[in-house]
């Protein structure tokens, strides 16, 4: 079973859920998609790390070769080339690997050589295989890395949790497409039922089955709750505003791991999943 | 004009609603959401007129002409991005994936596919009580730092004798950050003492010291770990960065935005806190 966790925003407790239900589940995989800022690790600290890096194509000009007749600049969409004092220069961080540069060349003068973006680092930590992609500093774009992710979790035969990019950008939706239930987690401000808003028409788009975890609830009012009450959609858990909680996830301890409560609690949480999950897809068929 | 850039790394450290309590204290008659993929500013500014919107077109996409296609499969074999699907012999470019390099268009022997401006989200600008430039991008959209631009270009034009630009920041540290970060005076950095937030928070200060912008920390909800908020302050005495104050956890902060207001509409510890903040920080910008 793969599920996916997102929200429209980072800070909601995304990370907090799937990372919790990764470490109650048996037999596991957590996977932090999140590149630009992998958290999940530092809760795991997982070991027996292996990394491996995660490299775009970059094209360079071979200068005997180059006669300087802008085809390829001409060419590229993202502004990434350009023909300055006899040399063709490449700005990588706006080249997009697309490969018509080369392609298109008639002199074949572009080869391609691999460039690291970041990495994407797994290990160990007690049932579950943690895997993390990290971004490196001054990137525009993480989505190979994503991608890469997601690709090797389709190899993937135990349960997954995916803890997905936050906002509703493409690769949201990559995340999203392979994904046998989603948990949407929300906060309980007008600024969490805007975002909530966001996911909602996401997974629906997708028609995924999925459910609301209402996350750090007051006693008062609750507008995500309300807006998952008048629109119908499945509350699967809501998890009370907890200074003790709040305290163990800031110091990045695992709470179902430190304290039998928070382990019932998403046990439970778990539990209405698988339910939810394989009533969906018996549903389906 | 001076641009004050907030920023987080990630949501939800209460960037937003500080954003929102400085526009109010500056009395702000420009600012700006950059926060493009999830737009929240609006929710607590008050403006009785409605927006202006203008379509934003972000990269062109390819399309397949299907009475011309002949199905000869070169342009899935040349797709970098996996955005051409085949069924049934039928070749169609799946917009989402479509990275608009144009590559299908000059390989395909026929001219059967062809790119096409795509609308990517929607730019609005409110001018009333101040200048506001804000916009949203398209579910499902790809790069948002182009939009990201816009939004500042937006308020340049419309705004241009303000001396203050405060300018609520993109969430992450890539492109559409770096956009942000583009032309800025002053970053404050908001962080949150949690291991996730130290960690969040060196990455997006290493990000923003490549710009060599005049940087300030400010710790949101400090009591909810003092020890973690301490370990924050060595940080940045260490790297001689300036900490601009700490504000503390306060349930009156989740009310405010409830009802559409600003943490410093009410009298409570955490407005209290973000108005010492913003001066701290207007004095720390103009040094
Ligand atoms: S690979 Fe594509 S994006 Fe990169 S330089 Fe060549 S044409 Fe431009
Ligand atoms: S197309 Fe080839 S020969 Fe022409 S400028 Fe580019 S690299 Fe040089
Ligand atoms: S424009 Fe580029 S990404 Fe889009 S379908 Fe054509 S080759 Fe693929
Ligand atoms: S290259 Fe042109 S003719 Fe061939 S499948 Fe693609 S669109 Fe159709």
């Amino acid at each position: 079973m793969k599920i996916a966790v997102l929200s429209g925003k980072g800070g909601t407790g995304k990370t907090l859920v799937s990372v919790n239900l990764a470490a109650v589940a048996l037999d596991s995989v957590y996977i932090d998609c999140d590149v630009e800022e992998p958290n999940g690790h530092l809760f795991f600290q997982p070991k027996d790390l292996q990394k491996e890096r995660v490299t775009v194509k970059l094209p360079q000009a071979d200068p005997e070769l180059c006669t300087g007749c802008r085809t390829c600049v001409n060419f590229c969409k993202f502004n990434a080339l350009a023909y300055i004092k006899n040399k063709l220069i490449v700005f990588n961080e706006v080249c997009h690997s697309c490969g018509g540069c080369l392609l298109f060349c008639p002199q074949k003068a572009i080869s391609e050589k691999e460039r690291e973006i970041g990495l994407i680092q797994s290990g160990i930590s007690g049932n579950v295989r943690v895997v993390s992609g990290m971004m490196n500093i001054g990137e525009v774009s993480g989505v190979p890395i994503i991608k890469k992710l997601l690709q090797d979790s389709r190899k993937e035969n135990k349960n997954v949790f995916l803890d997905c990019p936050p906002g509703s950008a493409c690769m949201v939706m990559e995340s999203i497409k392979d994904a046998d239930y989603c948990i949407l987690v929300a906060e309980p401000t007008v600024f969490g039922v805007h975002n909530l808003e966001m996911v909602y028409e996401l997974v629906r788009i997708f028609q995924k089955p999925f459910g609301v975890v209402l996350n750090k609830c007051l006693e008062e009012e609750n507008p995500a709750e309300d807006f998952c009450l008048q629109n119908q959609i499945t509350i699967l858990e809501k998890i009370p505003f907890d200074l003790e909680l709040g305290t163990m996830h800031s110091n990045g301890q695992i709470a179902v791991r430190k304290h039998p409560k928070y382990k019932e609690l998403f046990l439970n949480l778990l539990k209405t999943v698988s339910k939810e999950a394989r009533h969906e897809t018996a549903s389906d068929t | 004009m001076k641009q004050l850039l907030i920023l987080s790394g990630k949501g939800g450290t209460g960037k937003t609603t500080i954003a929102g309590a400085f526009i109010k204290l500056a009395e702000a008659r420009a600012y700006a959401d950059c926060d493009v993929d999830a737009p929240n500013l609006h929710l607590i500014m008050t403006h009785i007129s409605k927006a202006r919107q203008t379509d934003y077109y972000g990269m062109e996409k390819a399309v397949i002409d299907t009475e011309l296609c002949d199905s000869c499969s070169i342009c899935r074999q040349n797709c970098r991005f996996e955005a051409i699907n085949e069924s049934n012999g039928k070749y169609e470019v799946d917009s989402y994936a479509c990275e608009g390099c144009g590559v299908c268009d000059a390989v395909c022997p026929i001219g059967a596919v062809f790119l096409q401006p795509a609308v990517a989200g929607e730019l609005m600008l409110y001018k009333d009580n101040g200048v506001f430039s804000t916009a949203r991008l398209k579910m499902g959209s790809g790069t948002s730092g182009k939009l990201v631009s816009e939004v500042k270009k937006q308020l340049k034009q419309e705004a241009a004798d303000a001396d203050l630009v405060i300018i609520d920041g993109s969430p992450g540290i890539g492109c559409p950050v770096i956009a942000s970060l583009n032309g800025a005076d002053m970053v404050l950095i908001v962080a949150e003492p949690s291991l996730s937030g130290i960690s969040d928070m060196k990455r997006i200060i290493a990000t923003a010291e490549k710009f060599r912008i005049k940087i300030g920390v400010c710790i949101n909800k400090y009591d909810t770990n003092k020890e973690l908020a301490q370990k924050i302050e060595a940080f940045c005495q260490e790297r001689d960065l300036s900490i601009v104050g700490k504000i503390p956890f306060d349930t009156a902060a989740i009310k405010a935005i409830n009802k559409g207001e600003v943490i410093v509409d009410i009298d409570c510890p955490a407005g209290w806190a973000a108005t010492n903040v913003f001066y701290k920080t207007l004095k720390l910008m103009n040094s």
